[in-house]
This record gives structure tokens, sequence and C-alpha cells, in this order.
């Protein structure tokens, strides 16, 4: 993992001593709350509706095992037991009192964390995909390239008041968990097909919310030592062409869309030959540097194979079934990446106890190299741990109620807070989940049903993704009562796709059966092997509207 | 505040203390009002007079720095208290409905007419 150099240090412990000065100053009444609000949103703390909160930076959805204590600690002593894993990889505290929130910056400072830029019109956190430096499909580790844009982009002078919030995803490998089409940059590491060199592919103008669009590729093949340079050409031409006038118009996808993919590349390909990239790209050594905490660790020398493991899941159907879903093959031999889901049935999607955060980073510490990733599904990765221990991690997952074997599946569901606690949100989207998780319990059938991701989120801005959902479902007011509206056949990876709307929007007591329709339709028409999604792509949408129609009480 | 439309009649005023960001209601009577974190305890405006009242201790809070997000509800009285009509300011009288053991439901004896989804 990165670690601090004396600057990074010493950036972020000046920032908690302003922010703790503009909480004073707000407190003793010399600070409006009009002045005050963008210097709190720029230290990720919000106004919700029951209280404060604060959306705490993950980077690129990395933890080390220390600072998942401490996330624990700090949910402990300030909040309520408890935080929220985020569809940006980050941790929400719900309940942080506005006096406490200095203090609680220190907290996180003193294992190399911090709350800034996790709101506001600048580059948000970058996420990455979370088998980074373990998948076997990758062709380099994403995390240097994300390392080096967080380091590039902290309080970048010219960046630091767009036009909008700006979210970039990497990922290195062919699979694409890093959702990198729905953000306004993803960056794809590959190799030229000729030279076989590696450099990135360049997406641009992605996003969801009210407009959502897919990534359209602006440079196919960028080299590595170019990054900053090019990212810094893409930032200045939406820096001063994207629109100011209009929040809802002021997102880089919206000025790609209007000016079209060729002569966005265009401006960007120009500036880019302007600026002096030299002065703008990082340093090789220091590029260097930053790739050598990201360097493979020690791994013992193993056989591909676990007798042990074998052994384990012959004799113990659950654990099987466990390993099915939840284990991941790792990039060395005898090694496995583990998911840890933070979907029990009937839980809120992505919360997990100061007790829970405990116990992973004491997994993380004894089978993981104290390493613990957090995924956009909002769920937890171990991911270096030896196949002959998945056994014994299993158990002591199973005690803290983590050892859900439901990862991919139907109960897998990616939900925001929603109106339970978002100020923003038009309706709820927990109890939704809730609800469809308890549906569609049981063990044999989510595995007749295979891979499906539901997403919900409580508001048109789409925190719970739910436009790249194989089932996405929005929840919104009509007339007064929550509404739910359903869409088809999105896809958060490469092959991304913005789901299309089935028909009216349907009371919540009526959604769960809309679902089992929609997945009755799969069931009765899918060929052998064909997942869901595929089955949606070859049948198309009419035969799923027609029983979705069946659905009574639809609230048109 | 004032440039936005009034709900309709009877209303509650409500707001986030500053410090802890719990919300609060304005209690007590039109020319004497306080901060309740009690809903069942939020003084009714019935007639535009108590809800000018309402809406100027509203202004002269956020001046002081007591509150921020302060703004009138329309409610429903329901068992002799007042209700907001939207599911959304019901949720902020009451906690997340999906944690009753968190926010109000759970330090306070709420009305069941709040605990309504």
């Amino acid at each position: 993992m990165y670690r601090y150099d004396e600057f990074d240090e010493r950036f972020v412990r000046e920032r908690v001593a302003q922010f703790r000065d503009q909480v004073g100053r707000r407190l003793d009444g010399s600070l409006t709350e009009d002045e005050f609000k963008p210097l709190r949103l720029k230290n990720g703390v919000y106004l919700q509706l029951h209280a404060y909160m604060l959306r705490i930076a993950v980077p690129y959805g990395t933890l080390s095992s220390r600072q998942m204590r401490q996330l624990a600690l700090i949910g402990e002593r300030y909040d309520r037991g408890y935080g929220h894993f985020t569809t940006r990889t980050n941790l929400q505290f719900n309940w942080p009192k506005l006096r406490d929130i200095p203090d609680i910056l220190d907290l996180l400072a003193d294992v190399e964390m911090h709350a800034i830029q996790t709101s506001g019109n600048c580059i948000r956190n970058v996420t990455a995909d979370h088998f980074a430096g373990v998948a076997q499909d990758e062709i380099e580790d994403p995390r240097p390239t994300a390392e080096l844009i967080r380091q590039w982009s902290s309080l970048h002078p010219e960046f630091d008041y767009l036009p909008r919030k700006f979210k970039i995803a990497v990922t290195g490998a062919a699979h694409d968990r890093a959702v990198i089409k729905a953000h306004d940059i993803g960056l794809r590491i590959l190799r030229h097909p000729d030279t076989r060199e590696i450099g990135y592919e360049v997406i641009v103008g992605g996003g969801l919310g009210r407009t959502p669009m897919i990534g359209k590729v602006v440079r196919e093949f960028l080299p590595k030592a170019d990054l900053l340079a090019y990212l810094e050409a893409i930032m200045r031409v939406y820096n001063l062409e994207g629109r100011r006038d209009n929040k809802y118009k002021a997102r880089v996808k919206i000025l790609v869309h209007e000016i079209g993919t060729e002569e966005f590349s265009r401006r960007v390909e120009e500036e880019f030959a302007r600026l002096d990239g030299p002065s703008v790209n990082a340093d090789p050594a220091e590029v260097a540097r930053i790739a050598a905490y990201f360097a493979p660790p020690a791994y013992d020398a193993l056989p591909a194979t676990s007798g042990a493991f074998e052994a384990a899941k012959a004799g113990n159907p659950d654990f099987a079934r466990w390993v099915e879903t939840n284990v991941t093959p790792h990039r060395q031999p005898g090694y496995a990446a583990l998911t840890i889901s933070l979907k029990p049935i009937g839980a809120p999607p992505g919360d997990a106890t100061s007790e829970q955060m405990r116990l992973v980073a004491d997994l993380a510490d004894e089978f993981s190299l104290s390493e613990i990733r957090v995924t956009h599904a909002q769920n937890l990765v171990l991911p270096q741990v030896k196949q002959a221990d998945l056994f014994a991690v299993w158990r002591r997952l199973g005690e803290a109620d983590l050892a859900t074997a439901n990862v991919g599946l139907i109960t897998d569901i990616i939900a925001c807070p929603g109106l339970d606690y978002c100020a923003l949100a038009t309706a709820r989207s927990i109890p939704i989940a809730q609800a469809l998780a308890q549906r569609f319990a049981d063990a044999g059938r989510q595995k007749e049903i295979g891979v499906l991701n539901i997403k919900i989120s409580g508001c048109i801005n789409a925190c719970g993704h739910h436009h790249v959902g194989h089932i996405g479902i929005l929840g919104l007011e009509k007339r007064g009562i929550e509404s739910y509206q359903i869409t088809l056949g999105g896809d958060a990876t490469e092959n991304a796709a913005i789901g299309e709307i089935l028909g009216p929007g349907l009371a919540a007591e009526d959604v769960p059966d809309a679902i089992e329709r929609i997945v009755s339709v799969y069931l009765a028409q899918r060929q052998t092997g064909e997942s869901f999604i595929d089955n949606v792509r070859r049948i198309g949408l009419a035969p799923f509207k027609a029983a979705f129609q069946e659905v009574s009480h639809a609230v048109a | 505040m004032a440039a936005a439309k009034r709900p309709a009649l009877p209303v509650i005023l409500l707001a986030n203390d500053l410090l802890d960001g719990d919300v609060v209601f304005a209690a007590g009577d039109a020319n004497d009002l306080n901060w309740s974190r009690d809903p069942g305890a939020a003084l009714i405006g019935h007639d535009d007079a108590t809800a000018d009242r309402l809406e100027a201790f509203a202004a002269g809070e956020l001046g002081k720095q007591h509150v921020v997000d302060a703004y009138l509800v329309d409610v429903a009285i329901e068992d002799g208290v007042p209700v907001p009509r939207h599911y959304r300011e019901r949720m902020k009288t009451t906690g997340p409905s999906i944690r009753r053991d968190l926010g109000k439901q759970a330090e306070l004896p709420l009305a069941q007419a709040f605990l309504r989804a």
C-alpha cells in the first residue's frame, strides 16, 4: 500500500487544523451557513435528514487493517457503531456531531486518511478495480495510476472549481469491474496491438444521474508517460467549455454529447499539443517510487490447488457454495481473493458495524497480508488469502453474519441510503432492497437464477447506479407517495449499457412481484447456460414488458 | 426563506440544530418560541399570523447561528399531534424507517401517527 510521505502528512494535518478553525468560527457565529457550507463540503461534511454525515475517502478502495480498525473506533466513539460503504468505495458515517468532526479528522490523519474532495465540484476520490494487483485477467495494477492521479488532483489549483463534480476510475484488466464507462474519465490499461507497449485507453463523458451516458473513447492509446498531460488537457477543455449556467448540464458528459466525441477529442488533442507535457507529466522516478508501494508482496510458493481446501469443500456444502459465489481466482498459485458480502438477507446493503469492521481487520492481519478492499458494489474483499485458509476465514466470518454466499447474485443488491438518511432522496431505497432480498432469499433459487445485478437509487442522482443494473430501480415521488420505476438491460461492465424503462412506476409493495415476473420470463425463456443479461439482450424487452404490465396496482 | 411559497396551513417549523444536526421544532407560544427535539411539542400554526411568527423566528435563529435549514412544513393533526403530510418530513421527525433503534423514534415516546410509513 501507498504510505504518506512528509508532504502528504503535512497537507492532511494542515487541512484538519484549517477545518478545526472553520468549525470554531461557524460555532461562534463568525461564519454564516452560506459561508461555511462550501468549506464543510470540501471536507466531506453534509447535512442529511437526521444529522450531519461525514464521507471519508477510501482511495481506489484500498484499506489496511489499521485503517479499518480506526474506522471501527470512530464509528463507536463518535457515531452509532456502524458505517455505510458506498458505490464510490467511500465510507459514510450518518450521525457525527459537527463539534466532533475535527477530532474525527485527526483520528483519520493518524492512519493516513481524510475526507478531502469527497464532495464539491472537484476531482473526487479515484476508484479502481477491487481485484487490482491480484486479478488473473490483469495487464497491470491500476493502483499506481490511481495514486498518481490522487496526488495530482489533490488541491490542483486549476481544477478546484470545476463546473461540476468529476469522477475518474481506472482498470488494468480485460473485464471491467470498476464501471469505467460510467465515469467522467475512465482509464483502461492495455497493450498496444503492434508495439506491445503498455498505455491507456481514455474514455470520457460517461456518467449516470439525470442524463445517463456511456463514455466515449477519445484516445485509443495513450503512452503511459503522457497520462497527466493528457488528463490536464481534458480537464482544461472541460473547465473552460463546460456549462456553468445550469448544474444539470454541467458535467463533461453533456459537453461531449453536445459538441460530439470527434470535436471534443480534437480540442483535447489541440490542448495536449499546446501544453508543455514534460512540465506536467510526473517524473519517472516519482512514478517508480509510487509503483514500488504496490509491488507484489512476498508470496509463499504453493501448489495451484490446496488439498485441505478441496477436502473442506467436499465435506461442507455450505462452504462449497460460498466458495462458488464469493471466492475469485488469484494470479498467484495457491491463493484466492475472497469477497465479504455486506448484503446479509434483510440488512441494509453496505452497512458494517464496528465489530464487523474489527473482525475484517483481524482476518486481514491473520490471513490477507493486512490488506482489505472496498468494492463499488458495497462489499469488502480480502485479496491475499491462501486457499488452505479459506475454510477458517469462512467460519470466522459466519460468526459475525459476514459469510452470506451471494456475491453477484440477485440478493447482492446495490442500494444508496435513500430517504432513510439522504436529504436529496425522493424515495426510500433500503427497504426495497430488503424486501427483494427476503423474497429471493432461498439459496437454491438464487443459484438457479445466477448472476443478476439489481441496483436501486432513491433519486435521479443515481448513487445506486440503477441505470447500469441488469434490473434497475429508481425511487421517485408521484402524487405524494413513493413510486418505483423499473429499468431492464443495464450493464456496468465493458459491455456497458443503460437500462430501458419497462413501464409506469409501482408502489413499493408491488416491486417484489414485478421483479419476480421479470425473473420468471428469464427462467422460462433462457437457453442452456444463458445468463440473465444475455437473455435480455437476445430476446429483447417485449416479453419482459408484457409480464411487467400484468402486475396489478400499477401507480399509473 | 421569504421567497419560498408558504405551505398550506396548518404548519410547524422545523430545522437542524447547528451543533449536532438533530432535527428541532419550534415550540412554546407564538410570542415566546424556543426549540424542542420532540415533534409532539411543536407549536402548530393554524393561521397566517402564527405562521408569520414562526417564519420570523426561523429568520432570527438562522441569523444567530443556532440552527440550519429551517422551514415550515404542512401538517395534519392526528390524535392531537401535528404529523407532517409529506413522507419526507415524517421521516425527518422519526429517524430511519429501517433502524427503529436510531433517531427520535428511539429516544422519544412518539405518537404512532409519526411512525406511519
